[in-house]
């Protein structure tokens, strides 16, 4: 028996004894899981009492709740700008004492909208870092990858950046929920809007080719004739050349186009209209139309030559106050902390997305009571009066996980700001046409923080 | 070399030997890991698969492949597909990933019959064709509705069997189902390389005229060698699936095609157990500077990019010291140390 096999056979000894030793030493639970079970013994949503570690990813002085965002990548222009509008909110919040003396710790990561990319960070967010809950994660593609796994770990997935259709399923995935008006009822209402103030002229569409423009154009289909529809033309985020689908439009005479394209492809179509001459009346999908974001785009993709005045005339639709409306006191609160935290930032919808999104979160969790669990705020959400600024109310209800449940068009009249016009509309996943909403707004309380 | 007792005399057992091993030291490790090490652990065994094929292709054959991202892909999608078409789950997960893998085999077998002729940077371009052109197909308008277009398809998640107990987490059973497939995949290939296929792979990489004139048929050869290593991937691709519950055209970018090569180089082109250094490399690095950037308080924005510049400059700083990769590194180092202890 040579040397050389002698080191072998001990090495591999060695090995295989320190393998075996760790088997037997290694503790049945592994350190750092999370299966899902809320550690509180105390239960349901307590009233009163003193604030004490009553889930995990809470502890007696804090919150901390995980996010999956584009920060990087084909979405990044304007969405990147949400979550550090919502951590804004929640350092205000957090300034003025936290909810319920808890300070709330927002980490959100980068996903470049990679769905496989989001897997992983959810994955590290949940397992690692126990959050809470993960918060607006980003994305219909990104986020679709994460649902189930976010519902079989039972970790509140709590208003979903996207408007897919597919986070109001309360008995499939109860533990995710939207919050912005859903692609088939903001298609339904720019649709209905169509068919009233654009009657009988030819209609093109372009969309995304997933589920946020397959169902913005099933809302469009319940309400504008298919006769009228000349084209539909899909695009896919990884491909930006426009230029077919733009050249069908013309070639077709569309003479309303509506867009469900996030903002970057909304500039690109545009570009690639005014470079062949062709100006349709534009009805674009509110995830795409902010006017600060796409002239900011139209400037940097034709390096100048183009900027905001493109965008006169577009129509959209919108569920929050107006950015210029200064004598609404919620514009007002929100200018007033973005001026404070994120001066950088241009002042823009996607801002006021991130901060009215962050104000439903901090009311939802001081509705939650002093000692909140996982469950006990899916319950909560439910059947509290979330109140906000959304000029319609939510759809949250023991039925559905639905948010706003309408819209009111606006229209950019002068190239930078939008203007709201018309009657706000309500309406649902279904058929039937929306209705006039009747819903006023409610005034924020004094102390934002309940 | 001196001759070995018994058994050991066999490379198929001494490489059983080191695979007992290995399996027992996860077993260990994953039992007090937390999910998320057994999820990286998943990770870096489905990267093991596919860098182990590759550096077989690259390394001992000399065949540039750019596309094994492409091979993943397939691998992922078959497996989806296959599930899809067993809604209530009657096929189990192994007949799954044997199915995923012969088919990935199978387009192996077609690609390697196309690139039989093509040599160095030209059978690099075909092969990145294939990485950017193949992930792309699902997109297509004409496949967009079996491939489930860019969002791509839903992966069922295996449920551990009930004798391990219900505590026992769904992140812990996929990291025992990753590295069974790793070591069964690393245990065929090193026979594979010491065997006499091994020496042929070498030798039509080293001169394929002297090995015509050896006897030995060189297009053969290579569509055997790109089989091999597209199996392999393709078994990556489908635990890859299976693990991130997705196959979506976003996850086998050009970027994965080139984080394999990276894997090989780093690891030791050629080597098997360097297969294994350079998927740890390729699976941590990004992960280790992204806390970095996290712990030096960079801006989430500013982290992403400094993380990537970071993996950028671990990579050239592992070349430039260690030239033949990791595991030449380690054979280098330990044969220094031997030779000084035996002087000494």
């Amino acid at each position: 028996m040579g040397s050389t096999t002698s080191k072998v056979l001990r090495s591999v000894a060695v090995v295989a004894a320190f393998g075996m030793l760790a088997a037997a030493c290694g503790s049945s639970s592994p350190s750092g899981s999370s299966t899902g079970s809320s550690s509180t013994t105390s239960g349901g949503s307590g009233g009163g009492g003193t604030p004490t570690a009553s889930a995990p990813g809470i502890t007696a002085n804090s919150i901390t709740i995980g996010s999956h965002q584009p920060l990087t990548g084909p979405a990044a222009p304007g969405y990147s700008e949400i979550a550090p509008a919502a951590n804004a909110l929640f350092q205000y919040v957090n300034s003025k004492g936290g909810v319920h003396g808890r300070q709330i710790k927002y980490t959100y990561e980068d996903d470049a909208y990679n769905p496989s990319q989001t897997t992983t960070v959810v994955r590290k967010l949940v397992l690692q870092d126990n959050v809470f809950a993960i918060f607006n994660g980003l994305g219909t593609p990104t986020h679709s990858a994460v649902e189930a796994f976010l519902n079989s770990e039972k970790v509140p997935d709590l208003f979903v950046a996207s408007g897919c259709i597919c986070w109001d399923q309360p008995s499939k995935y109860p533990y995710t929920s939207g919050w912005q008006t859903d692609y088939i009822r903001e298609g339904k209402i720019l649709g209905q809007y169509i068919k009233q103030s654009l009657s009988g002229k030819k209609v093109g569409y372009v969309y995304q080719n997933d589920d946020f423009g397959q169902d913005g154009i099933k809302g469009l289909d319940y309400e504008i004739p298919a006769s009228d529809v000349v084209t539909k033309q899909p695009y896919d985020v990884t491909n930006i050349n426009v230029g077919p689908q733009v050249a069908a439009l013309q070639a077709k005479g569309a003479q309303v186009v509506a867009l469900y394209t996030i903002p970057a492809f909304t500039a690109l179509v545009l570009l690639q209209a005014a470079k062949i001459g062709y100006h349709p009346t534009w009805v674009v999908s509110s995830v795409g139309s902010d006017p600060p974001t796409l002239s900011g785009l139209l400037t940097k993709f034709s390096s100048g030559k183009a900027g905001g005045s493109l965008l006169t005339g577009m129509v959209t639709g919108t569920y929050l106050p107006a950015l210029n409306d200064t004598s609404n006191p919620w514009i007002a609160l929100f200018k007033k902390i973005h001026d404070q935290y994120i001066p950088t930032l241009p002042w823009d919808g996607n801002v006021l997305y991130g901060e009215s999104v962050g104000y439903t979160f901090v009311r939802l969790m001081d509705q939650a009571g002093v000692n909140p669990t996982r469950d006990s705020v899916i319950k909560t959400l439910h059947s509290a009066d979330l109140g906000g600024p959304g000029i319609v109310p939510f759809a949250f209800s023991s039925g559905s996980n639905a948010g706003f449940t309408g819209e009111q068009i606006a229209v950019n009249k002068d190239g930078s700001t939008l203007v709201p016009q018309g009657s706000v509309y309500t309406t649902d996943d279904s058929s039937s046409a929306p209705s006039v909403s009747n819903y006023t707004q409610p005034q924020p309380p004094s102390n934002l923080n309940s | 070399m001196t001759r070995m007792p018994g058994p050991l005399r066999f490379a198929a057992v001494r490489h059983g030997l080191v695979v007992i091993v290995l399996a027992a030291a996860v077993a260990g490790y994953t039992q007090i890991a937390g999910s998320f090490a057994d999820f990286q652990l998943a990770q870096i065994a489905i990267y093991v698969m596919a860098i182990a094929g590759l550096t077989v292709l690259t390394g001992l054959n000399g065949q540039v492949s750019l596309g094994h991202g492409a091979l993943m892909a397939i691998g992922g999608y078959s497996a989806a597909l296959v599930m899809q078409h067993d809604p209530n789950g009657h096929l189990p997960l192994a007949v799954v990933l044997v199915i995923a893998t012969a088919a990935t085999a199978v387009a192996g077998g077609i690609i390697g019959v196309a690139a039989a002729r093509l040599r160095g940077p030209y059978l690099a371009g075909a092969t990145l064709a294939l990485a950017v052109g193949i992930p792309q197909l699902a997109v297509a308008r004409q496949f967009a509705h079996t491939l489930g277009g860019e969002q791509g398809l839903t992966v069922r998640s295996p449920q551990a069997p009930s004798f391990l107990g219900s505590s026992f987490s769904l992140e812990h059973w996929l990291s025992w189902i990753c590295a069974a497939g790793a070591l069964v995949v690393l245990f065929l290939l090193s026979n594979l390389v010491t065997s006499r296929y091994g020496r042929t792979f070498r030798a039509v990489r080293d001169d394929e005229i002297a090995a015509a004139l050896a006897g030995i048929h060189v297009a053969r050869t290579q569509v055997l060698a790109f089989v091999v290593s597209a199996a392999s991937a393709g078994l990556g691709g489908a635990l890859l699936g299976v693990v991130t519950s997705l196959v979506a055209p976003a996850g086998f970018t050009l970027v994965l095609s080139i984080a394999l090569l990276t894997g090989i180089v780093l690891g030791g082109l050629g080597s098997i157990v360097g297969a294994v250094w350079g998927s740890i490399l390729v699976v941590y690095v990004p992960q280790w500077s992204t806390d970095l950037a996290h712990s030096l308080s960079f801006s989430t924005v500013m982290g992403s990019y400094f993380a990537v510049a970071f993996y950028g400059l671990v990579l050239i700083v592992v070349m430039l010291v260690f030239p033949s990769g990791l595991q030449g590194g380690i054979v280098r180092l330990w044969g220094m140390a031997a030779s000084r202890v035996r002087r000494g």
